[in-house]
């Protein structure tokens, strides 16, 4: 490792932080006196100019990545490949989260905000292409840290205090699982770096399996946290429904899609050792401890998503607030989305380049990508509706359709896209994921729970229905129009437009994924 | 060419989306003038592939890295099903014409529907078939829960609940399928040839079939369609019977009996009396003609009589698809239109020519109405509807319960007995509702009379005249002549009877 790889390598991470810093500089040094609207948009646009610039600066990254020995065995920071998917993706949606703030007034302090904003997303930048448990765990605190103060930032109101206060608790234990589980795979291994633990494993630690089942419990602990995973779900619910809707969608969709990359990476070294390098003679050798490990991993994973999609749907039937239903929801994907992470094998992988994951891996990353592009889209509409009507409850969306059609029309388009109806992109991304999973391994276990995860989709679609009835259905109380800032309409129109467009073309994101394997 | 219905009522349905709310009239002449372009292309396209087997007119790669094409084809059960649908979307425009209520939007829902059902008739990619087999869900939703009448929020929502559940367990069939066949590829015809081991058909085939089934309104999950058809407006339940109630039929044959033929074969040990699941669908198919015909015969209210005759109607269509014998299965297709224009008509003359007049369903206030003196077209559009649906000789019902019980009695003659017993409820009811509602033998006093005089009912329009003359003249014109659909059908279901079943 040379100073002029971490350069290399960490470009975006420095552009976001630079980035960071003139926000605060400009909106603390040179906009002191000038009205909030007018800081609030150049605030959002530095930070949307600072994505730009992260994601222009992803091409010089090289492929290397970056280590301190040999390349592969002690990586830090991976790049190319799926690492720069999730990367680019959690750049886009920062973008889009910080143009919907251009409507907002929850606070005053937008020059923090928005480097908040950026420098949790120098986080999730990190873990998406962390290879190193002490990397991942400082790039997990980073974006923590970063969604705790974003939850609290709506000082006048109480929620948001307590969301965040609730968050926080719920996270700060959830890190401290985490960490004590990386020390005992440390302690079990005698590295940090995820190859070289899953090449010890795989040369056959048997004396400590107890220990190991212990120090994956605790690992799956604080990362389920992080994609809240049924049981360590429920900072969700409160969380979405107490911060400031931009600070949500954020948490909604940056968050997550950072922290499945990070069970992609686990899931993609714990399997690469089985057939490369090193690792493929262990592979009828001594090494049962990486089996072992996939065994015990997918059991985990299998069990969460289960509970994930049945306790958020069901859930979900019986909310009132818009954005706890969204936060049920989310519990629900997350839950189809762990059997994408489940299923991966290496007979499989064996046919592909080092680089390729499996089929899976795709499927995933379309799947999150586009769910978070969805996700923002409804917290969009729903801070909207809330700042007309004063409420998240589902009788503020009484007859949205006559108020504002075409918030309406969004409204229906992304809901009914989290429902999974086509031509629109979430049924593609559930169909790509459900069948690959059952393409990369058909046995009875996985064919269960796609078949649950199927039936429970059709149990979602009624949750959506009661927002989408309010909208269009049932008649309103109020009648007066709900405006919009026409750059929040832009922005969510866009993206409704590109719900639709992706559902129907889905060749075009999928071509993108591939063409960062070439 | 026929792949232009589907275009032309999407691009209907989003113009009629973005139109200005204040005109209604344009709205309305806009979506007559797609449906009759419909119309015309499917009357074209049914004349130019007459004689020919299957004709592919879109084939495009959709996602090449799982094999899914933009598969747009048509044999002659398509054909002929487009042609039902473009009769029905016709017919429902002219029986809409008096919603004012948000009118641009019922009719881009009406469009978007019939896009659907257009695209599921047409496709030949299971994928594609059933992303417009979804896509059908939505509209009807919105159709029923703001147009609706009677507890139109619940009878929405259950069909939408009981058409996603479904088409989710057609989706894991599909699913299923698809990782099974190791082809990489969704189309129709290369899962056909995918050789599914009989393990896996025999439960595949099930679910599918069931799936597909519920839409078909086949007992015991028929539960959907009397509820949702008496809540729906006229247009809305002219399609729901007339069309949507087909899609589940053609995917049962399209997709379940075709990809799935081995599922049908026996079991090899005999559980009750059911020897193999084409005992328990025709079994349950029966039970839904003489159940569904029980149940009319009981009604009080007018449009719960015709809800009840579709589940009974459609009984036919699922016996006939299980007798798998060529005459059978002839006639379960031609069932499918003879039923889709039957029930059509009988839903436009309770739901607008009788109920917008009336204000009332209930046979026993009918019956009080003297409504063949004061609607005399109702009475006699409503005498021919009824003699259709009774099957008598020379309108379309006949010639295709006829076919469907010679095919079953080949099979099994009890079934033919029990679905007899059902053909002899079906008289009684339609004649029950036809005389109530009608012919009430009420004693006319000159004080009633007079009353009547004083509140005249409004007079019938020329599009519901157009209408009903366009429904009954397509089910007397195929009563009389069955040749002009059977040359067509029978070819098709020999092709599928050869290719797809033993």
């Amino acid at each position: 490792m040379n100073y002029a790889d971490l350069f290399r390598v960490t470009l975006p991470e420095t552009a976001l932080e630079i980035a960071a810093l003139v926000v605060l500089v400009v909106d603390l040094g040179f906009l002191r006196k000038t009205a909030l609207k007018a800081r609030v948009a150049v605030a959002a646009l530095l930070g949307v100019a600072g994505c730009g610039a992260a994601i222009w600066a992803l091409q010089f990254q090289g492929d290397a990545g970056l280590s301190y020995g040999t390349i592969g065995e002690s990586t830090l920071l991976a790049t190319g490949g799926f690492a720069q998917i999730a990367q680019s993706g959690i750049l886009v949606l920062t973008a889009l989260t910080l143009l919907l703030l251009i409507d907002s007034d929850f606070t005053r302090h937008v020059g923090e905000y928005v480097s908040v904003v950026l420098m949790a997303a120098v986080g999730g930048l990190l873990i998406s292409a962390a290879q190193d448990l002490l990397v991942i765990f400082i790039g997990l605190e980073l974006l923590s840290l970063g969604l705790y103060i974003l939850t609290a930032f709506a000082k006048s109101s109480g929620k948001s205090a307590e969301a965040a206060m609730k968050y926080y608790l719920f996270g700060g234990m959830s890190a401290a699982f985490l960490l004590f589980g990386f020390s005992y795979l440390y302690g079990i291994t005698g590295s940090t770096n995820l190859n070289q633990i899953f090449s010890a494993l795989a040369v056959g630690e048997g004396d400590s399996f107890p220990l190991l089942i212990v120090a994956v419990v605790l690992v799956f602990a604080g990362l389920g946290f992080k994609v809240a995973a049924v049981p360590f779900h429920l900072w969700a619910p409160d969380t979405y429904e107490g911060a400031p809707a931009p600070a949500a969608a954020f948490i909604a969709s940056v968050s997550k899609v950072a922290s499945f990359t990070l069970l992609l990476s686990i899931g993609f070294a714990s399997e690469h050792i089985l057939i490369s390098g090193a690792g493929f003679w262990t592979r009828f050798g001594a090494g049962l401890g990486s089996i072992r490990f996939e065994l015990l991993w997918n059991v985990i994973l299998f069990a969460a998503a289960a509970l994930s999609m049945v306790v958020g749907n069901l859930a979900a039937l019986a909310q009132v607030s818009v954005r706890r239903l969204l936060a049920y929801s989310a519990i629900a994907h997350a839950g189809y989305l762990l059997l994408g992470i489940t299923n991966n094998h290496g007979e499989v992988i064996a046919h592909l380049p080092f680089s390729r994951p499996s089929p899976t891996t795709d499927a995933v990353l379309f799947y999150i990508l586009t769910y978070g592009l969805t996700t923002i889209g409804a917290f969009g509409v729903v801070s909207v509706v809330e700042r007309a009507t004063g409420s998240d409850r589902l009788d503020s969306f009484l007859g949205l359709h006559k108020r504002n059609s075409l918030l309406a029309a969004v409204l229906l388009v992304l809901f009914l896209s989290l429902a999974g109806i086509p031509p629109l992109v979430g049924f593609y991304a559930k169909f790509n994921l459900f069948a690959a999973v059952l393409g990369v391994s058909a046995g009875p276990v996985p064919f269960t729970l796609v078949a649950l995860a199927v039936a429970f989709s059709a149990v979602s679609l009624y949750y959506y229905l009661q927002v989408l009835k309010r909208a269009y259905v049932m008649p309103a109380v109020d009648e007066s129009p709900i405006k919009a800032h026409p750059a929040t309409m832009a922005v969510l129109v866009a993206i409704a437009a590109a719900v639709v467009v992706l559902g129907c073309f889905p060749a075009l994101l999928q071509n993108w994924i591939e063409s960062f394997y070439r | 060419m026929l792949a232009w219905t589907i275009y032309l009522s999407f691009a209907g349905a989003i113009m009629l989306a973005i139109l200005p709310k204040a005109k209604p009239a344009l709205a309305r002449w806009l979506a007559l003038s797609v449906a009759v372009a419909g119309l015309a292309i499917a009357i074209a396209g049914f004349a130019a592939g007459m004689g020919q087997g299957r004709t592919v007119f879109v084939d495009l790669p959709w996602v090449p890295s799982m094999g899914i094409h933009f598969l747009l084809a048509a044999d002659g059960i398509s054909r002929v099903l487009v042609l039902l649908t473009g009769l029905a979307a016709v017919a429902g425009v002219l029986f809409s014409w008096n919603i004012e209520l948000r009118t641009n939007e019922f009719f881009a829902f009406f469009l978007a529907l019939i896009g659907g059902v257009y695209g599921v008739f047409l496709s030949f990619d299971l994928l594609l078939l059933f992303v417009f087999y979804e896509i059908a869900i939505v509209p009807k939703y919105f159709l029923i829960a703001i147009w609706g009448s009677t507890r139109r929020e619940y009878a929405a929502m259950k069909l939408a609940i009981y058409s996603f559940a479904g088409s989710a367990m057609v989706l894991i069939g599909l699913l299923a399928a698809y990782a099974t066949s190791g082809s990489h590829s969704t189309s129709l015809v290369e899962l056909g040839h995918a050789g599914f081991p009989v393990s896996f058909q025999m439960w595949c085939f099930p679910l599918v079939f069931t799936g597909f089934a519920i839409l078909a309104g086949m007992w015991p999950f028929h539960t959907w369609a009397p509820t949702g058809h008496v809540a729906a407006p006229t247009a809305a339940s002219m399609l729901l019977a007339g069309v949507v109630m087909k899609l589940g039929a053609y995917g049962c044959l399209r997709v379940g009996i075709a990809l799935f033929p081995r599922g049908l074969d026996p079991w090899g040990f005999s559980f009750i009396g059911f020897g193999s699941w084409r005992d328990v669908f025709a079994v349950l198919a029966v039970v839904g003609i003489i159940y569904g015909a029980l149940v009319a015969l009981a009604q009080t209210d007018f449009k719960f009589v015709i809800g009840y005759s579709s589940v009974s109607h459609m009984g036919f269509v699922l016996l006939g698809l299980m007798t798998l014998n060529q005459i059978g299965m002839t006639g379960a297709v031609l069932q499918m239109f003879s039923h889709g224009i039957i029930a059509g008509l009988l839903f436009a003359i309770v739901g607008r020519i009788v109920y917008d007049r009336t204000h009332t369903r209930q046979l026993a206030e009918l019956e009080t109405m003297h409504l063949s003196r004061r609607l005399p077209f109702a009475a006699w559009a409503f005498v021919i509807a009824g003699m259709a649906s009774m099957g008598l000789p020379g309108f379309s019902g006949f010639v295709a319960e006829l076919q469907v019980l010679v095919g079953a009695w080949k099979v099994n003659p009890w079934w033919v007995a029990a679905a007899g017993v059902g053909i002899v409820v079906g008289v009684a009811y339609t004649w029950r509702a036809l005389q109530m509602a009608f012919f009430g033998d009420a004693p006319a006093s000159p004080h009633v009379l007079e009353q009547e005089h004083g509140h005249k009912l409004a007079a019938i329009t020329w599009p519901e005249v157009t209408g009903v003359v366009l429904l009954a003249g397509a089910s007397l014109g195929v009563g009389l002549y069955p040749r002009i659909l059977l040359d067509t059908i029978e070819p098709a279901v020999k092709a599928l009877l050869a290719g797809g079943v033993q």
